[in-house]
């Protein structure tokens, strides 16, 4: 199967996404801000329909609406990137003004439409480029902030008291999410980046006890989760997202029932 | 005596009502001063106002403090710790220092960290995970978390609220004690009439829109 030019991408693709995944899944499911990277694919797909309607870059125009929304819920506070209500807001909205300037813009939608259902078999050379260049990027900014952020995610309240520039840091966090999502989403789409930013690091989180460790596992369940969905694909002819999804839930199946194990041992 | 936090003449308005009015006390430094007075009056209001004035300096004609902002250290009322919390209480608590770049601890952070889940009595707890700690032992951690930031002035909001009295009595002790250990002052926000007699060295009463220190005799001694 590796003599395929796209399969051979889609493998060595699947690492950096994994170490993407794995630095900022932790921290996501930390936040408790999984749903929030869902509607960040959302906003990602209507920034993409502006900038085909306006005539920029499709990918201008998602980190543009990507970057201003990260903000926003940076300075009025995570809280509301939580609530139920505003989450079906936001969605709704945006996935309306995505149908709009679609509809408005007589050009080609295709590239605005594979953002939802974008393939991870469909990488090219250009694409692959694009994401070592972003984990190369998250992962220098995610080194040298790392206590910042560790603090900021695992302990919201304590650091917003005692941390220095504790807004701030939030802010970077929700920018670098932002950045992940809108170059990932047009890569492997909104679908599998939501699963792999967030099932792997929640089920890690009832196996590794230090954040070095569970990002370790979540490296591990993305990576393989990748791996061996690329190969069942090849074999059956079936949507790797498809089977990417069902081995990261067993992953976290695994999790539940090790924690009710280990519960009733109590 | 030294004061760490000298207020004169302060008002404090909410966007609706003034919550206090040309307030004037003192806080000792070294000292237990615990915040008493009603639901409402005002007493995590005031604190935190004091920190931030404490960063931005902008009251400083009628408050005096004789440190900075990363000397101070709070401990939140409310914390977001649910039982499915992943981090061991070694980890949580290592998130309290502060300065550091890379993200691996020194060798002397470790030592400190050590030592401070010593003095916290959670040595034998640090691989657990913090989400399954009792009431108690997360009060601990959360003051373990304090005491790696190395603070001149820790503020407590209610952090007896939830424990039973076995609980609260040992976190006073052990408060106590660290605070002469490490020269720490400490302020705390409470409604246990107990717990002030037993530990309070000054009681800061706050209602009808001001404050009064009332000095106390503490019957705890370290």
């Amino acid at each position: 199967m590796f003599s395929y030019d796209f399969m051979r991408y889609a493998f060595i693709a699947g690492i950096f996404i994994a170490l993407i995944c794995s630095v900022m899944g932790v921290f996501v499911v930390a936040r408790q801000t999984s749903f929030f990277t869902h509607t960040l694919s959302e906003i990602g797909f209507s920034g993409a329909a502006f900038g085909v309607f306006a005539g920029i870059a499709p990918l201008t125009g998602m980190l543009i609406f990507t970057f201003l929304s990260a903000i926003f819920i940076g300075i009025s506070g995570e809280r509301v990137g939580r609530r139920e209500a505003s989450i079906s807001v936001f969605s709704g909205l945006f996935l309306g003004l995505g149908i709009l300037f679609l509809s408005l813009s007589d050009k080609q939608a295709s590239y605005a439409t594979s953002i939802l259902f974008g393939s991870i078999v469909g990488i090219n050379a250009q694409n692959l480029l694009e994401l070592i260049i972003l984990s190369v990027i998250l992962l220098v900014i995610s080194t040298i902030l790392f206590r910042k952020l560790a603090y900021n995610s695992f302990d919201s309240q304590g650091a917003d008291y005692n941390q220095r520039f504790n807004q701030l840091y939030s802010i970077i966090f929700l920018v670098l999410l932002a950045l992940t999502i809108s170059i990932t989403a047009q890569i492997i789409g909104s679908l599998l980046i939501f699963v792999l930013l967030t099932i792997p690091a929640s089920a890690a989180k009832y196996f590794g006890r230090t954040i070095g460790k569970m990002i370790g596992i979540t490296f591990f369940f993305v990576l393989s989760g990748i791996w061996i969905g690329l190969y069942f694909s090849y074999l059956t002819n079936l949507p790797v997202s498809f089977f990417i999804t069902i081995i990261e839930g067993i992953y976290y199946a695994a999790a539940l029932i090790k924690d009710h194990h280990s519960n009733s041992k109590l | 005596m030294e004061n760490i936090i000298s207020v004169n003449g302060l008002d404090i308005d909410l966007p609706d009502r003034r919550l206090f009015e040309n307030l004037a006390f003192d806080i000792p430094k070294g000292a237990l001063t615990v915040i008493t007075g009603e639901n409402g009056v005002g007493k995590t209001t005031l604190v935190k106002h004091l920190l931030r004035d404490l960063k931005t300096n902008s009251h400083r004609h009628f408050i005096n403090f004789s440190i900075k902002r990363d000397e101070a250290f709070y401990m939140p009322q409310i914390r977001n710790i649910d039982d499915d919390y992943p981090l061991a209480i070694k980890d949580f608590v290592a998130l309290g220092f502060k300065h550091r770049i890379l993200p691996w601890n020194s060798k002397k952070m470790n030592t400190t960290l050590e030592q401070t889940l010593m003095e916290t009595r959670l040595i034998g707890l640090k691989n657990n995970p913090l989400g399954k700690a009792s009431g108690g032992e997360k009060q601990r951690a959360y003051l373990a978390q304090a005491l790696c930031f190395d603070p001149k002035l820790l503020i407590l909001d209610e952090a007896t609220a939830n424990l039973d009295i076995s609980s609260k009595h040992e976190l006073l002790q052990l408060l106590k004690k660290l605070m002469k250990k490490h020269d720490i002052t400490v302020l705390f926000i409470t409604h246990d009439n107990e717990l002030i007699e037993e530990y309070a060295d000054y009681e800061l009463h706050l209602a009808n829109r001001s404050g009064k220190l009332i000095k106390k005799e503490a019957k705890f001694h370290v």
